[in-house]
């Protein structure tokens, strides 16, 4: 069980080796890449977050996730600063003794890292700088756990 | 003293990351308030207060919440995590 907020890269398989250990039948993973949604113009991702914060909202959405469903294991990787298109931003895995809880789990923390942990996206384009707003289905995705 | 701390377009409108404040508020609206009645750039920042979401002491918190006790307090757009 972990939660690491930070500016590097990560690699998925390193990551991975070992997670869940013996007992888990399924992992499920997710990751976020960082996506040109405006015809190729986006230069970067900048991504702020609440230093102070970060780290304490992510244990509590985890322990969360971990009270409702029976998890081997369970990792959230955060990025923050300036991403270039197609860089990860993130990733989440859980791993469970079957494939239910795994994902149910997985849509969980996604849901809740949306619009319950403390970053915030610009984007940068050709144009200029524009903050990513959050979307009113961010907020009702919530509503269904 | 409370130390007041802004984060995203919040942060560039107020024009800076943190500051101390001195406050005779009892709640966090009432700090915003405060705030509003001091210079136009936390009237541009706190003009829609459907889009400010409040931290105390990094708890979230809702703007009726009393001040009693906090350290610092945060104040940022709806989060985009993820």
């Amino acid at each position: 069980m972990s939660v690491r907020v930070q500016a590097e890269d990560f690699d998925m398989a390193h990551e991975l080796a070992g997670f869940g250990g013996s007992s888990a039948g399924a992992i499920v993973t997710f990751t976020g890449i960082v996506r040109d949604t405006k015809a190729a113009d986006l230069q970067a991702m900048e991504i702020e977050h609440y230093p102070a914060m970060t780290q304490s909202a992510l244990e509590a959405i985890e322990a969360d996730a971990r009270r409702r469903w029976s998890l081997d294991d369970c990792l959230i990787v955060h990025r923050f600063g300036r991403l270039r298109p197609a860089e990860r931003i993130m990733m989440v895995a859980t791993a469970s003794a079957h494939r239910a809880d795994a994902f149910a789990a997985a849509e969980f923390l996604m849901d809740y890292l949306k619009s319950r942990a403390p970053f915030w996206k610009k984007e940068i384009t050709r144009d200029g700088e524009v903050w990513v707003e959050s979307k009113a289905a961010d907020e009702t995705a919530l509503e269904r756990w | 003293m409370i130390d007041v701390v802004y984060f995203a377009w919040v942060r560039e409108r107020v024009g800076l990351p943190k500051e101390q404040v001195e406050t005779s508020a009892t709640t966090v609206a009432g700090l915003i308030e405060e705030l509003r009645a001091r210079e136009e750039r936390y009237q541009l920042a706190f003009s829609d207060m459907s889009a400010i979401r409040v931290a105390l002491d990094q708890t979230l918190v809702d703007v009726d919440a009393p001040l009693a006790g906090a350290r610092e307090v945060a104040f940022f757009p709806p989060m985009t995590g993820g």
